[in-house]
């Protein structure tokens, strides 16, 4: 008779956050940023038509780098959460906590039960009626979640984008600002700026605050985006 | 907190199709709504559909017309319970979406919950697909919506949408009957109780090329004359200043007109629209004055 081979659950861990890692790196990276009027996300993105930002819900927006298929589903999933929930309750009882709590939830489940864990790492972020209640929830491939920071960049190995955005954020930015950190957080991966996905969630604006922008070029930003 | 249900997972771009998948209890069962009877605003004139509700709740009266650069949707205010006036204020017409007006005749818990629903339906879609659904495409997804609660209606609890919208090039207008049938109107709609006064007076006031001030006039004029023949529609409430829900829809989306514009519109130059002027009295020619 023979016993099945003993592997240590750390082992089994690291293994599938090793899988996991390598998959997300792959992907070329997006910021999420908040700035004085509104949260600008952006991500280097070659394709037109798979996106890998959107609009989720009036004060709500999804950003995603890794395996497309697999955050599309979440994306899509996240709509329907969100839009349930607007339709039981209220519009303004649909929030990013409880969405990234969900999406952390889904994640985390996966990662230690399905055959193999998602290769995604994504953010959740938040509008508020001021800045300093701008959430930005980032949410790794283990489930994982953290909101310490108003802004986010996600995708692989790429610690000159954090740093760029570690160093360069502060309250009150403008969009112009916060594009241009955006683009030197992107920079990293090559691509040029016309490969450039860009939306942003306005302040204030009553409704759905989410709109796409063409590109993260400053005279984007020079008119009042923020009016729409 | 709990992960994402199976159920959120898998294709669709349909709310509806979701919320009955996902949480069936939301939408309005229609086994369980048997006995829920008059709590309406309406029915559309038909005695046979009194069946089985007791007392009826009648009637609300939505126009819609257009003019050259856009559409008008005008709703009353009335809410009646039998004939008992249940609301003086009520709001039967919404925008669907940025481009699209609704209008609502039948009962109003119904009504309602059907516009919140086709409302969610369109946003659903567009955040899903990114892109929004043509203006026809809309028709049809309200179609099936309303024939999905076709046992209700012949249960007496009948509910009928007008949609207006813009389509990129042109304002279009869609009546609805309670089977789902979409019916595309050239020029001017009108549903509910007054409908039928409503459009003998459009017939005569509608000009495809006038501006929106005239059509908004139409429209109130159509409205008022509704109310003069039908007890379930109210036209423009002057003792206290209620003036029926206006929305405009053209190049640059929907508009709620708000009521001031509606005063001058009705108001200005001496008071309700005129018949144009074919349709008057001859005057004496112009030239040959005594």
């Amino acid at each position: 008779m023979t016993l099945p081979l003993y592997v240590p659950p750390e082992q089994i861990i690291k293994d599938r956050a090793d899988f996991a890692k390598r998959g997300v790196a792959r992907g070329r990276p997006a910021v999420v940023v908040s700035a004085a009027d509104g949260v600008l996300l952006a991500a280097a993105n070659a394709s037109r038509a798979l996106k890998k930002l959107s609009e989720i819900y009036d004060r709500l927006a999804f950003a995603a780098v890794g395996k497309w298929s697999e955050f599309e589903a979440l994306r899509v999933a996240g709509i329907r959460y969100a839009d349930l929930r607007g339709y039981s309750y209220d519009r303004v009882d649909v929030t990013a906590r409880g969405l990234a709590g969900a999406y952390a939830q889904s994640i985390a489940a996966a990662f230690t039960g399905d055959p193999k864990p998602l290769e995604v790492e994504l953010a959740v972020a938040e509008v508020g009626p001021v800045q300093a209640s701008d959430a930005v929830f980032h949410v790794r491939f283990d489930g994982s979640v953290s909101d310490e920071l108003p802004w986010a960049v996600l995708g692989g190995a790429r610690p000159a984008g954090r740093q760029a955005m570690a160093e360069g954020w502060r309250p009150g930015l403008s969009l112009a600002e916060a594009a241009g950190l955006a683009r030197a957080a992107l920079a990293e991966d090559g691509l040029s700026e016309d490969g450039h996905e860009v939306g942003l969630l306005r302040r204030n604006v009553p409704g759905r605050a989410f709109i796409r922008l063409g590109s993260l070029t400053a005279a984007q930003f020079e008119k009042p985006v923020a009016q729409g | 907190m709990s992960g994402l249900p199976d159920s959120y997972f898998g294709p669709g771009n349909s709310f509806t199709e979701f919320v009955g998948r996902a949480a069936p209890e939301l939408l309005a069962p229609p086994g369980r709504l048997g006995g829920y009877g008059d709590g309406g605003i309406g029915r559309l004139g038909e005695p046979g559909a009194r069946d089985g509700v007791g007392e009826p709740a009648t009637a609300t009266t939505i126009v819609a017309l257009t003019y050259k650069d856009g559409l008008i949707m005008a709703g009353d205010r009335r809410a009646t319970v039998g004939h008992q006036i249940a609301s003086r204020d009520i709001e039967k017409v919404y925008p669907a979406d940025a481009w699209t007006a609704i209008g609502i005749a039948g009962v109003a818990g119904l009504s309602l919950q059907l516009v919140r629903l086709f409302q969610l339906e369109l946003e659903h879609y567009e955040k899903i697909e990114g892109v929004a659904l043509s203006l026809s495409g809309k028709a049809h997804r309200l179609a099936t919506m309303v024939r999905s609660q076709l046992e209700l209606a012949m249960k007496g609890l009948t509910v009928v949408p007008l949609l207006g919208g813009w389509d990129g090039a042109a304002p279009r207008v869609f009546a609805f009957d309670v089977t789902g049938g979409a019916y595309e109107e050239r020029g001017y709609a009108a549903i509910g109780s007054g409908a039928v006064f409503a459009k003998g007076s459009m017939k005569k006031l509608h000009r495809p090329a006038a501006t929106a001030r005239t059509a908004i006039r139409t429209a109130l004029t159509a409205l008022n004359d509704a109310a003069d023949d039908d007890s379930a529609t109210v036209g423009v409430d002057q003792a206290r200043d209620i003036y029926p829900v206006v929305a405009r829809v053209d190049a640059r989306g929907y508009h709620r007109v708000p009521d001031q514009e509606l005063a001058r519109a009705l108001f200005s130059r001496g008071g309700p629209a005129k018949a144009p002027p074919e349709l008057e009295t001859p005057s004496r020619p112009k030239g040959r004055r005594p």
